[in-house]
């Protein structure tokens, strides 16, 4: 049964403290937020198998640092969505402002609109999917995991790149320093086709670049 | 025959400045070394303390009390740090000195009641072990940043700048990068890397404001939350970490040392940390927040008359980065062949960023690291911290104060223009204080 929580009604640190403590053992396993009205450092720290529907637009960092959760934002996000993510999903419906899974070491971050910039900013290993457009400098510094970029991507895209991999289906405005586009192999449109897959998104891995 | 009196050297281009500019003609690349600062600037060496006479009176040495604790973070943290002594040791990364050094540090910092610091990298299982009061170090880099390991830390420090390069990022060369070096940071083992200037996911302070309710929130309000600032615009910059809710703000000066960096952002960049802590106290003051957002302060401190110093000036603490490592054998005078196997002696050693540190600090060689015993490394820095807070009670007792933290302005005088202006202090002998 999905507990429900009105933030109109409930501090932020009650609603964290309540997610952050169930730890495997609390048989609440499925929380539904409403109200969030934009709220910063929601749903962050999380650390157990829950699910966590926020009904709403949210502030900064939601679902930071994330272990193991899934978190869902029925809205757009602010900046540092999903920030240091480790493990877990989380998936945001609309928009979602800069620096989206940034330093994510881990997971899965879906964002269903449009990412601006510096999404995957010095991402370490997550996998980030977007499903439509990301600003400039995406993946920046990006050391390892996979960004799939469904739409376009901004002006130098990959700048500064170490061994994360991107994947775009639209047009590239500029690919910054150090980011190369290579072949794409049989592996790669498989690796794509899993990514949307997880991410739950529709497309055809043919479309896309390295 | 050469007549050593008509020899007349440049002082605009000495023989140190004509081999660098034929270093840099060859390699066509800055320099890169580790340290701090070398030139010569003011310091809390030009300041003396006022010791207590007729108009105030002594406190006995040995036999009437001197209290050197400080609380950090009382203001929101439910688990605010409770230092025994007003000395810190300050942020280095494993990577950038090796695991025998950072436990030697941790050791002997636990014995007498202060905090290490981590840095670039996260935090070692050895240092957690190692220290019973751990900062950890949030940087701009994340590299190895895990939400299990701030929970672990006793405070978080959100770095944004340091001393030796304020407005840089961080440096460690392929030299020192190890398996463990690079699965810890998620790079790859033996290339250089350069990590970001900036935090990936805030810029300004209203930013920061979100960053730190975020951080507070991940960890439960548990843990004080410092941030450090490089020595520049500080009274600004102090003033913006208080208004995003910094508990302790930490105030780097020019002399700062680090593993590896431009030389010319350690010579060229930065003011002196005479100057930053009266910008910093002024700041404070004018928040109403002096002596409750803890003011701590690095930078060239090397003695307890430095830390009197400073906490006269109205520091709460002070934190020591490159004086500990000495503690440890920086610089000593052992292996003169490695030295020299680096173009250096020991006392001019600032070779940290070859990784090749001839006392087994400042590198990840395990039979370079074998010469640190950490047992008997960590003696040398618990006896030296011991003899720091000594002589800093022996100078707060001298000027009548129960407490170190009862130092004030009224203790100092200067003894250059430069430090009167600078640090707000009368020129000895007047009450004159220069742009006042
Ligand atoms: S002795 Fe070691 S720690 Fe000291 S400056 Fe030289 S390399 Fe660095």
């Amino acid at each position: 049964m999905a507990v429900t929580v009105d933030l109109a009604a409930t501090p932020l640190r009650d609603l964290n403290r309540r997610l952050q403590a169930i730890a495997g053992t609390s048989n609440e396993t499925e929380f539904h937020i409403v109200n969030p009205r934009g709220a910063h450092a929601l749903a962050v720290g999380l650390d157990a198998e829950v699910d966590v529907l926020i009904e709403g637009h949210v502030g900064y960092y939601c679902a930071g640092m994330n272990k193991q959760a899934a978190v869902r934002v029925a809205g757009n996000v602010g900046t540092g969505f999903a920030e240091n993510i480790m493990s877990g999903t989380a998936r945001c419906t609309g928009n979602a402002s800069q620096s989206a899974g940034a330093t994510g070491h881990g997971g899965l971050v879906v964002i269903e609109g449009d990412a601006s910039a510096r999404c995957g900013i010095s991402m370490k290993g997550v996998d980030i999917v977007v499903g439509g457009s990301v600003g400039h400098m995406a993946a920046f510094m990006g050391q390892a995991g996979r960004l799939l970029v469904r739409g376009d991507a901004g002006p130098y895209l990959g700048d500064s790149l170490y061994e994360a991999v991107i994947y775009v289906a639209g047009e590239v405005a500029s690919l910054g320093a150090d980011c190369v586009e290579k072949e794409m192999t049989e592996a790669h449109r498989a690796a794509v086709a899993a990514l949307l897959d997880a991410a739950g998104l529709e497309d055809d891995p043919a479309r896309y670049r390295r | 025959m050469v007549d050593e009196r008509k020899l007349s050297a440049s002082a605009t281009f000495p023989p140190e400045v004509i081999a660098e500019i034929q270093r840099a003609a060859d390699e066509g690349i800055y320099d890169i070394r580790g340290g701090g600062a070398k030139r010569r600037v003011p310091s809390f060496d030009d300041l003396v303390l006022l010791g207590a006479s007729v108009s105030r009176y002594p406190l006995e040495g040995y036999r009437e009390r001197c209290d050197t604790d400080v609380l950090i973070g009382a203001r929101n943290a439910a688990k605010p740090v409770h230092l025994k002594i007003p000395v810190t040791i300050a942020g280095m990364s494993f990577g950038a000195i090796g695991a025998n050094a950072k436990q030697a540090l941790g050791m002997a910092a636990s014995a007498l009641g202060t905090s290490t610091t981590t840095g670039d990298g996260g935090m070692t299982d050895e240092e957690r072990e190692a220290s019973s009061l751990l900062v950890y170090q949030y940087l701009p880099s994340r590299y190895g940043m895990d939400p299990d390991q701030i929970r672990r830390a006793d405070a978080i420090e959100i770095v944004i700048g340091q001393g030796a390069k304020p407005g840089g990022g961080g440096m460690l060369l392929g030299q020192k990068v190890t398996e463990r070096v690079a699965g810890m940071r998620t790079l790859p083992e033996g290339i250089d890397q350069r990590s970001a200037c900036r935090h990936p996911d805030w810029t300004g302070p209203d930013d920061l404001e979100i960053k730190i309710l975020e951080l507070r929130e991940i960890t439960g309000w548990e843990k004080p939350i410092y941030v450090k600032v490089g020595a520049t615009r500080t009274r600004y910059d102090v003033a913006l970490a208080v208004k995003a809710g910094a508990d302790a703000v930490v105030v780097d000066g020019m002399q700062g040392g680090t593993a590896a960096t431009q030389s010319v952002f350690i010579e060229d960049v930065g003011i002196p940390t005479l100057p930053a802590v009266r910008l910093a106290v002024e700041a404070l003051i004018e928040l109403d927040v002096h002596r409750e957002v803890r003011l701590i302060v690095s930078g060239g401190i090397r003695t307890g008359a430095d830390v009197a110093k400073a906490l006269a000036m109205g520091a709460d603490a002070v934190s020591i980065g490159m004086a500990s490592l000495m503690a440890l054998n920086c610089n000593a005078p052992l292996y003169p062949e490695d030295y020299a196997a680096l173009g250096t002696r020991a006392g001019f050693c600032h070779h940290c960023q070859t990784g090749r540190c001839p006392v087994g600090i400042a590198t990840q060689d395990p039979a370079l690291e074998a010469r640190l015993e950490p047992e008997a490394a960590a003696r040398r820095v618990r006896n030296y911290l011991t003899a720091m807070v000594l002589e800093c009670q022996t100078l707060a007792r001298a000027c009548g104060k129960s407490h170190v933290l009862n130092l004030e302005p009224e203790d100092l005088a200067a003894l250059t223009l430069e430090a009167a202006a600078m640090a707000g202090v009368p020129l000895a002998g007047t009450d004159w204080i220069p742009g006042r």
